[in-house]
């Protein structure tokens, strides 16, 4: 039994941050419904990546959004939202990423729900909080990477910011509002009240750079400061840690004790054997690895950093990591179908329940795939 | 009330990963006991970053630490072996991030844990789950962002492999544990069953990429290809990217070419009508050159009030100077039972419209013996 069957979560988010956190309650047994705009749906239907889309909707959308049901409302629709009332007092949990005010307006803010369901978990992911200047800016990943700080951590000193190559803010944030969900799901078990669950994206990307906040709050106010080096991996961390160039690809070396490292590799490092010069030189160091590592290929040097227990590991693209055996044998792809049939490979839930692991053959709906179904079981005799 | 309080989390994991997650779990009200190694304890201790030493140990065990206890006991011995299954009956949850096999030598697996204490929450993080060839490699941030391809979508695209700048992998299989966890703590609330929870950072690492990991399975294997300069997401067209202004930097997030091209005043798009994204280098070195010819405030006070997607880039000193950070509370004060104190940040969640901070540092090797002893073990 998946640990969230038998809970109804309405979904009213878009995009990313929160249909993410609705896919992995999907995942853990929740029945998710979106709550979608008719005929046009949800925003991020139309939003595709190199234009792929699967049917009327994109990829994009249907990675985010298997193994959910659709449900076909306005909100501004006096008709309607009588309905997504009804709705709201048969569910376990509601989840929306409006920005301040807009739910509001429309009659459905956490306490006008309350007295619909007072026992709903009503969860909001803002871009950047309900209060302060930034309440209203766009809560947008790249946005958000660039005003927290986190594009001063990747890349090489002497670069411009360096962004983090995907949505890291929206994608943390989904994982936290999951998390705020769970615990809200274990209160109301004690209190069988209602619970109001809040996250931002600013806090969400703010909680990923912990570590090297505590150290600017506990270190004088020193910034971060990248290495000069291609292959850089880490603000703080010393040499080796990073990536380097082979005969035939890359591999990385993770940290380590320097010396014996450079035995391995046959460079010496005699002029770094004082444990501070491994952090202060890492420039120097890691250009003379880089060069050593420059003269075998990945694998021939693998085996000879393996041997020795030091922590190292080839670098792969997609195809390369396709191509491993053990991405099929730890099933880490699954197949999804639609209600015409279509299918599509994609990833699963990374997270396993009592051995097993938790995969759902059911794709992204069709807006308002689910009116019918959702009608009778809810709406009817409410 | 605290949504976890009464709950009690027994932890015997080591360096970020688990110990993030069970962070996560104490913020949120539980009662988290770190069992460690005598004498050395968690590794992370002395995993000094840039040498940042607090109080005699690194800064990046204080950051993940605070608001847990300690409990030093060798569990290889036996009778000490005894001992903690005294306190294991009592816990919630029992949780680790040793590689797999390493608990069942112990005698410590799941399927020993559940004789002495049938609803148990058992959760473990490993690299690469129980995968025979797999298993036995380290579970290593760096290495798994190798592994994965994480490290073909951030960087320029002459840059070569650019991983992500921090332990990315580890915190988000922490979050994953963390989640599940907390799933399986709510059956047994209402089912009174236990559960075991796997995640591993193979997997995790996957989950991230979903999009970007599902576009390669479905556009028929094409790898990522980032722009030549001011690249922020692979897939993406112009003007996505940060970009260096005459004082500092600017972001640009999606927009209309057209309609930036009157903003800026910059003439040299007009040849780009549509947003082609075959033609997102050109138009990103059109933009980059003309975006360096003034301040990032001047580009702002244009951009802002046409609703364009844009910000400006700061570093934590520019970020901690700013209102919109300072009215979030994000950082606090912390304790330590010997009276040191530090700064932190707090747990990302607000519940009911509490923020869940706690005061509680992180513990000195074995601070909490005595009384965890006097209360599971002494009777």
């Amino acid at each position: 039994m998946r640990p969230l069957e038998g809970l109804v979560v309405l979904e009213f988010c878009q995009f990313l941050a929160g249909p993410s956190a609705g896919l992995k309650l999907a995942d853990l047994g929740a029945r998710v419904i979106k709550i979608e705009r008719p005929i046009k749906g949800e925003a991020c239907r139309q939003l595709s990546i190199k234009d792929l889309f699967v049917d009327d909707s994109s990829l994009l959308f249907h990675t985010i959004n298997r193994n959910k049901e659709s449900f076909a409302a306005d909100l501004k629709n006096p008709e309607d939202l009588i309905l997504i009332k009804k709705l709201i007092a048969q569910a376990d949990i509601m989840t929306h990423n409006f920005r301040p005010g807009v739910m509001e307006k429309i009659g459905l803010d956490f306490k006008e729900t309350l007295a619909i369901n007072p026992k709903i978990i009503y969860g909001t992911i803002t871009g950047y909080g309900n209060i302060g200047p930034w309440a209203k800016k766009p809560g947008q990943d790249l946005l958000l990477q660039s005003l927290s700080g986190l594009s001063w951590l990747s890349g090489r000193k002497s670069q411009e910011p360096v962004p983090f190559g995907l949505a890291v803010a929206d994608l943390m944030c989904g994982n936290h509002f999951v998390q705020g969900i769970l615990a809200a799901l274990l209160k109301r078990a004690k209190t069988g009240k209602g619970v109001l669950v809040e996250v931002s994206l600013l806090e969400s990307v703010l909680d990923v750079q912990f570590e090297a906040i505590t150290s600017f709050l506990n270190d004088g106010g020193q910034l971060p400061e990248r290495g000069d080096v291609k292959g850089s991996a880490h603000a703080f961390l010393s040499a080796p840690y990073g990536v380097y160039q082979t005969l035939d690809g890359y591999l990385s070396l993770a940290m380590g004790d320097l010396i014996f490292i450079g035995n391995a590799l046959g460079v010496d490092l005699n002029a770094y054997v004082e444990k501070s010069l491994w952090f202060e030189k890492r420039d120097e160091i890691r250009t003379i690895l880089a060069n050593k590592l420059l003269t075998k290929t990945a694998d021939n040097w693998i085996e000879i950093l393996q041997k020795e227990g030091i922590w190292c590991g080839k670098v792969f693209n997609y195809e390369e990591l396709d191509n491993q055996p053990f991405v099929n044998e730890l099933h880490l792809k699954q197949t999804v179908k639609n209600s015409d049939g279509a299918t599509l490979v994609t990833t699963r839930s990374p997270i396993q329940l009592d051995g097993k692991i938790l995969t759902s053959i059911k794709a992204a709906p069709k807006v308002g795939e689910d009116n019918q179904n959702i009608h009778e079981q809810f709406l009817n005799n409410a | 009330m605290k949504p976890l309080e009464d709950y009690l989390i027994v932890d015997f994991s080591q360096f970020l990963s688990g110990p993030s997650a069970s962070l996560r779990l104490a913020d949120l009200g539980a009662r988290v006991i770190k069992i460690e190694k005598p004498g050395t304890g968690d590794i992370c201790r002395t995993l000094y970053t840039s040498d940042l030493i607090m109080n005699g140990e690194s800064s990046v065990f204080h950051t993940i630490n605070r608001n847990k206890e300690s409990f030093a006991i060798d569990f290889k011995q036996p009778e000490e072996l005894e001992k903690l299954k005294k306190l294991l009956v009592k816990a919630d949850v029992v949780m680790h991030n040793f590689r797999p096999g390493v608990m069942e030598r112990i005698g410590l697996s799941y399927e020993a844990v559940k004789i002495i204490n049938p609803t148990v929450v058992y959760a473990s993080i490993s690299g690469f789950g129980n995968h025979p060839d797999l298993k036995d490699l380290p579970g290593q941030d760096l290495l798994l962002q190798s592994l994965t391809a994480l490290t073909w979508l951030s960087g320029n695209q002459e840059d070569g492999p650019v991983p992500m700048g921090l332990s990315i992998v580890d915190m988000l299989a922490g979050a994953h544990l963390a989640q599940g966890i907390l799933a399986a703590l709510y059956r047994k609330a209402t089912h009174n069953i236990g559960a075991s929870v796997q995640v591993s950072m193979l997997e995790s690492a996957f989950d991230f990429q979903f999009e970007t990991i599902t576009t390669y399975f479905n556009d028929g294997g094409e790898l990522p290809v980032r722009t030549k300069t001011n690249n922020a997401h692979a897939y993406l067209g112009a003007p996505y990217g940060i970009y260096k202004t005459k004082n500092g930097f600017l972001a640009l997030a999606m927009g209309s070419i057209p309609v930036l091209t009157s903003l800026l005043k910059c003439d040299a798009l007009l040849a780009f009508p549509e947003n082609k994204f075959a033609l997102r280098d050109e138009i990103k070195n059109i933009l980059a050159l003309h975006l360096q010819t003034k301040d990032t405030d001047f580009w702002l006070n244009i951009l802002e009030p046409a609703d364009i997607w844009c910000a400006g880039v700061l570093n934590y000193q520019g970020l901690f100077a700013q209102e919109g950070f300072k009215v979030l509370e994000f950082t606090q004060k912390v304790a330590m039972l010997d009276g040191y104190t530090y700064e932190t940040t707090r747990c990302p969640i607000k519940i009911d419209g509490e923020y869940f901070t706690s005061s509680k540092g992180s513990p000195k090797l074995g601070q909490d013996n005595e009384k965890i002893i006097k209360e599971f073990i002494a009777l």
